[in-house]
C-alpha cells in the first residue's frame, strides 16, 4: 500500500472525525441559543438585542479594544480559567470511564492549601512561592481523590458515591478551617488577604503594552492552556495515557493486555483530583487572592466542570474552548440584563440546555440524519425533475 | 418473483469499496449461502439490506417493488430480520424483554409482559428453539443467545432471515440444531441468507451459493455443481489445501506445568477440579470438550485473568500461579482470547494501538513511560502485512475491520510477540478457509521452532489436525488424554460427553490415571 494513499485515508478520517466530534457540541450550543431566544421573545424582549448585549458584555467592542481596553474579554477569560482546570479534571476521569462528580471537594482542598501556603510563603519571591503553592494544591486535590480511588480499586465502591461524600466533607472541613484557624481578622467567611508576591499576575501586568487597562485575566489561564496540551500529550503519547484510554474503552481487553485496572483507576482519579486542586489554587492566587467560604459563596466550579468536560466530549484541548464559552456566557449575562432587560437566569437555562443536548446526543444525531435525509430527498426530487 | 433482490449495491468506506455493484436474488423458501474471504463485503451488504448502513448506490426490491430501507425499523416492517455476526442483545435484560425490545406490546400504555411472554414461548416451541423466556441474557450460553436473536427476528415477523456467521460460535451439536431450525423455517416459507465460512455447512444446507471477493460477486453455483475444494477456489482465487500435514513433533523440555489446579467460575462454582497437565516445547496440546466444561477457566487461570483456589501453574519452572496478566506476558505467555471483541481488542483504538496492547510499556515500543509512535507504527505495518489484515491504513479503528480481520489482528499481535507459550482459544473463529490454512501453518511453524502451544477449540477437525496430544475435558477434569494417532472424532466425542453414553462404565477411574499420566 502506498504511503500517499494511506495518508489521504488518514486525512479524510481526521476531517470526518473532527466533524463528527465537534458537530454535536456545536449544534447543541446553537439549539440551546435558539430555544433561549424563543424564551426571551416569549417574555416580550428582543433576542437579538439580548445576544448583542451578551457579546458586548463578554468581549467588549472594537473602540474599546483600540484603546487597549480588554476588560470584558479579560472577564471572560478570568471566569473561564477555573472552569478550564475543572473541565480538564473531569475530562481526564471520563477518559478512564470515571465520573469524578466530587471534583468540587478536591478543588476546595486545593483552594485552602493555596490560601494557607500563600500566607506561609509570603516572604519568598513569586517565582519560587507560586510554583510551590501550585504543586501543594495539586497534591492536596490528589490526596482528596486518593481515598475514593483506593476504595474503587480495592472494593469497587462507586466513585460517584465516594467522591461526592468526600466533596461534602471537603466543603465543611474548609468551611471550618476558614472559620477558625485561617480566620481573617476583618471578616468571618474568608481567609486573610495574600501578599502581592504570591498573586498570579494579570495580563495587564504581563503585557502592559497590549493591555493598557486592568483586566481580570491572569497567568492561570495560560497555565490551563499549557496543561490542556500536556494532558492531551499524556493521553496520546504515554503509557499511562494509553492505559487510561484502554481501561476507559474496554477494561476487559485492557486487563488482558496486562494493564492493571486498579492502578490505572487510582492514577486517573488522583490526576483528576490534582487538576481540580489547581482550579482552586488558580482562583485563590489569580482572582480572589484569598479563599471565600464555599458554604456561603457557593461558586461550584467543580460542578460546572462536569458540563465543560461534557461539552468538550472529554477532549483536553476542546475543554479550553468549552470553558471559554461558559466563561463568556457568565461574563456577558450582566450586560444582557442591564441593556436588554433580560434576566441572567436565561443564561442558566441556556447552559442547562447545552448540557441537555450534548447528553442527548442521539437526539442531535437524529436531527442531523433527518437533515441529511431531507437533503437527499430534495436532491432525488430534482434528479427526477 | 424473487422475495428479495439487490441491484448494483455500492458501499464505499474511506479507502475501501466494501461493495462494488453487487447484485443478489433470493427466492421464496430458498437458502442462499453468501461466501467470501474476510473483508469481501458480506456483512456490509447485509447491513445495507437491514438498514444499518446507507448504500452509496444501488436498488433494493422486496416482492418485486423497489424499497428504500433507511433504518432497521424499515427493514423489520418489510419482514427482514437479521442475526448479527456480533450479537446485539442487552445483557442485563431477560430473554422476553430482549425479544420485545423496540416492539413492546402494550395494554393501556403498559407493557404487556404476560402476553409477550406467552407469544415468545409459542414461537420457541413451534420452531424447536428451546429457551427459558425468563432467564437473563447474561446467563445464557452463546448458542442460547443466538436462539434469542432468531426468536427476536421471528417475533418481529421476519419473512427474510439474514444469518451472519451464525455457526462461528456454536458447538457442533448446536450447529445441527440450528440447521434443523433453519430447515423448519424454510418449510414454513421463510427465505434465508446464510453467511458462513464453513464449507461443509454450505454444502449441507444451501440451495444456492453466491461467492464474493473484494466487494464484487465473482460467481454463483449450487452444492450439486461443486464441492468444498471448488468453493474454496472460487472464494480465494487459488487452490486451498483444506487439510494440513505436519511432521511428527519433537517435544523438548516442559514449558507449562499445571498441577492440581482448582478454579471457580463467575458464579463461584467449581469450574476446574484438580486438573493437571503439561505442555512441552515443540508440541501442540489440544483441549477438546463441550463448551462450558472448564476450558475458559483453565485458559484464564493460566494467563492470569482468574485466581486459582488451589494448585499451581509454572512456566519453565517459574511459578506463575498468582501472576497477573502483566507478569504472564513478561514471562512469555501469549493469549488469543475466545472473544475477540471483549477480551481481544479495544474497538475504539486504531490498529497500531491494538497491535501494541500487552507490550505498551516495553522497549522498543516505549521507554520511561513515553510511547514511541514510529516504532509502534512500523511494527504494526509489518504485522498487518504479515497476517494479511485487509485494511487501507493502520489508522483505521479496529471496530471498523471485518470480523475475520479483527481476528487476524489479534493473532498477529499474540503470535507476533514471539512467546514461549501460546494459549490460543478458538484461534480461527470467523476466519475464511484461506486464512485458516495460513494460521494453521503458522501454528505448526511455531511448534517446529520450539514453542509450546495450548490450543482450545470447539472445532474437532482443528484439534485433530494440529494437536500432538489431545486432552478431553469434561466437568472440569481431564477425562482422557489421547495421542494424535489414537484420536478420532468418535473417541473424542465419547469422552466429551462423559463417556457414559456408550457402555455406562464409570469414567472417573481411568480419567484420573490418564490425567496423571499426562502430568508426569
Ligand atoms: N464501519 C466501517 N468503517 C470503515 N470500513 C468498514 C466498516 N465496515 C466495514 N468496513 C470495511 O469494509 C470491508 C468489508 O467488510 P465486511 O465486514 O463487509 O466483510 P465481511 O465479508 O463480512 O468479512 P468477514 O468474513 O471477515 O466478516 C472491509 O475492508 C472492512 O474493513
Ligand atoms: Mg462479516
Amino acid at each position: 500500500m502506498s504511503e500517499t494513499h494511506e495518508a489521504s485515508v488518514v486525512r479524510e478520517n481526521l476531517w470526518m472525525k473532527a466533524l463528527r466530534t465537534a458537530g454535536v457540541p456545536l449544534l447543541s450550543v446553537v439549539l440551546a441559543m435558539i430555544i433561549g431566544s424563543i424564551i426571551i421573545k416569549a417574555s416580550g424582549m428582543d433576542p437579538l438585542l439580548a445576544w448583542g448585549a451578551l457579546l458586548k458584555g463578554a468581549f467588549g467592542s472594537p473602540d474599546k479594544w483600540a484603546a487597549g481596553n480588554f476588560r470584558e474579554f479579560g472577564d471572560t477569560i478570568g471566569r473561564a480559567t477555573p472552569l478550564a482546570f475543572a473541565g480538564l479534571a473531569l475530562a481526564f476521569g471520563f477518559r478512564a470511564n470515571l465520573f469524578n462528580i466530587g471534583a468540587n471537594g478536591q478543588l476546595l482542598l486545593g483552594s485552602i492549601t493555596a490560601a494557607w501556603l500563600g500566607l506561609v510563603l509570603a516572604g519568598l519571591p513569586g517565582v519560587l512561592s507560586i510554583p510551590m503553592i501550585l504543586i501543594g494544591s495539586a497534591l492536596a486535590g490528589a490526596a482528596w481523590a486518593f481515598i475514593p480511588a483506593i476504595l474503587k480499586a480495592k472494593v469497587g465502591a462507586h466513585e460517584v458515591i465516594t467522591t461526592m461524600m468526600f466533596s461534602w466533607i471537603g466543603l465543611y472541613l474548609t468551611s471550618w478551617i476558614i472559620a477558625a484557624p485561617l480566620k481573617d481578622a476583618a471578616g468571618n467567611s474568608q481567609t486573610p488577604m495574600l501578599a502581592q508576591s504570591v498573586w498570579l499576575p494579570t495580563f495587564d501586568k504581563i503585557l502592559p503594552g497590549l493591555f493598557r487597562t486592568p483586566v481580570n485575566a491572569h497567568l492561570g489561564f495560560v497555565i490551563a492552556v499549557v496543561l490542556a496540551v500536556v494532558v492531551w500529550w499524556v493521553l496520546k503519547r504515554t503509557t499511562l495515557g494509553y492505559g487510561v484510554r484502554a481501561v476507559g474503552f474496554n477494561q476487559w481487553a485492557a486487563q488482558n493486555g496486562g494493564i492493571s485496572i486498579a492502578k490505572t483507576t487510582v492514577y486517573a482519579l488522583c490526576i483528576s483530583g490534582a487538576l481540580a486542586g489547581l482550579a482552586g489554587a488558580s482562583e485563590v492566587l489569580g482572582t480572589n487572592h484569598r479563599m471565600f467560604d464555599e458554604v456561603s459563596a457557593g461558586s461550584g466550579f467543580g460542578f460546572t466542570g462536569i458540563a465543560v468536560a461534557l461539552l468538550a466530549k472529554s477532549h483536553p484541548v476542546a475543554v479550553v474552548f468549552s470553558a471559554l464559552l461558559f466563561g463568556a456566557l457568565s461574563a456577558g449575562a450582566g450586560m444582557m440584563q442591564l441593556t436588554a432587560n433580560v434576566s441572567d437566569r436565561i443564561i442558566m437555562i441556556v447552559q442547562a440546555l447545552i448540557i441537555f443536548f450534548v447528553g442527548a446526543e442521539t437526539v442531535i444525531t437524529w436531527f442531523i440524519k433527518r437533515r441529511q435525509k431531507r437533503a437527499l430527498e430534495e436532491k432525488g426530487a430534482t434528479d427526477v425533475a | 418473483m424473487p422475495i428479495l433482490e439487490l441491484r448494483d449495491i455500492t458501499k464505499i468506506f474511506p479507502g475501501v469499496r466494501a461493495n462494488d455493484g453487487v447484485s443478489l436474488r433470493l427466492e421464496r423458501g430458498e437458502i442462499v449461502a453468501l461466501l467470501g474471504e474476510n473483508g469481501a463485503g458480506k456483512s456490509t451488504l447485509m447491513n445495507v439490506v437491514y438498514g444499518l448502513m446507507a448504500p452509496d448506490g444501488g436498488e433494493v426490491f422486496v416482492d418485486g417493488a423497489q424499497v428504500h430501507i433507511k433504518t432497521p425499523r424499515d427493514a423489520i416492517a418489510l419482514g427482514i430480520g437479521m442475526v448479527h455476526q456480533h450479537f446485539m442483545l442487552v445483557q442485563t435484560l431477560t430473554v422476553t424483554e430482549n425479544i420485545i425490545l423496540g416492539h413492546e406490546p402494550s395494554r393501556f400504555g403498559v407493557i404487556d409482559l404476560v402476553s409477550a411472554r406467552s407469544k415468545v414461548s409459542d414461537l420457541s416451541t413451534r420452531y424447536g428453539l428451546k429457551v427459558d423466556p425468563d432467564e437473563r441474557v447474561a446467563d445464557l450460553s452463546v448458542g442460547m443467545q443466538q436462539r434469542v436473536e432468531i426468536l427476536k427476528a421471528l417475533f418481529q415477523g421476519a419473512r427474510i432471515l439474514i444469518l451472519d456467521e451464525p455457526t462461528a460460535v456454536l458447538t457442533p451439536q448446536e450447529v445441527r440444531e440450528l440447521f434443523g431450525v433453519v430447515r423448519s423455517l424454510v418449510a414454513e416459507g421463510l427465505s434465508v441468507v446464510l453467511i458462513t465460512h464453513k464449507l461443509d455447512e454450505v454444502m449441507g444446507v444451501a440451495d444456492r451459493v453466491v461467492v464474493m471477493r473484494d466487494g464484487r460477486v465473482v460467481g454463483e453455483t449450487t452444492p450439486a455443481e461443486t464441492d468444498q475444494v471448488g468453493l474454496a477456489r472460487m472464494m480465494v482465487g487459488r487452490d486451498v489445501v483444506l487439510s494440513v500435514d505436519k511432521a511428527p513433533s519433537k517435544p523438548g523440555e516442559t514449558v507449562l506445568e499445571v498441577r492440581d489446579l482448582a478454579v471457580l467460575d463467575d458464579r463461584r462454582l467449581e469450574a476446574l477440579r484438580c486438573i493437571s497437565l503439561v505442555v512441552r516445547a515443540g508440541e501442540v496440546v489440544g483441549i477438546a470438550g463441550v463448551d462450558g466444561n472448564g476450558q475458559r477457566e483453565l485458559v484464564e487461570a493460566i494467563v492470569g485473568l482468574r485466581k486459582p483456589t488451589s494448585g499451581s501453574i509454572s512456566l519453565r519452572g517459574k511459578d506463575i500461579t498468582h501472576a497477573a496478566p502483566h507478569a504472564t506476558i513478561h514471562a512469555g505467555v501469549s493469549h488469543v482470547p475466545e472473544d475477540r471483541q471483549r477480551r481481544g481488542l479495544v474497538l475504539e483504538f486504531d490498529l497500531a494501538e491494538n497491535l501494541v496492547l500487552g507490550d505498551q510499556s516495553d522497549a522498543p515500543y516505549a521507554s520511561a513511560g513515553i510511547m514511541h509512535g514510529r516504532v509502534i507504527d512500523e511494527t504494526a505495518r509489518e504485522r498487518i502485512a504479515d497476517y494479511d489484515v485487509r485494511t487501507p491504513s493502520i489508522r483505521v479503528l479496529a471496530g471498523n475491520l471485518s470480523g475475520g480481520n479483527q481476528q487476524k489482528l489479534v493473532l498477529a499481535r499474540e503470535m507476533g510477540r514471539d512467546p514461549d507459550l501460546l494459549v490460543a482459544a478458538q484461534p480461527t473463529r470467523g476466519l475464511d478457509v484461506g486464512a485458516i490454512e495460513f494460521v494453521h501453518r503458522r501454528i505448526l511453524a511455531e511448534r517446529d521452532s520450539g514453542k509450546a502451544i495450548l490450543l482450545v477449540s470447539m472445532e474437532l477437525d482443528e484439534i485433530m489436525s494440529l494437536s500432538d496430544r489431545i486432552l478431553v475435558m469434561y466437568e472440569g477434569r481431564v477425562a482422557a488424554e489421547l495421542s494424535s494417532e489414537e484420536a478420532d472424532a468418535e473417541r473424542i466425542g465419547y469422552f466429551m460427553t462423559g463417556g457414559s453414553n456408550k457402555d455406562g462404565a464409570p469414567l472417573q477411574k481411568p480419567a484420573t490415571t490418564v490425567a496423571e499420566g499426562g502430568a508426569s
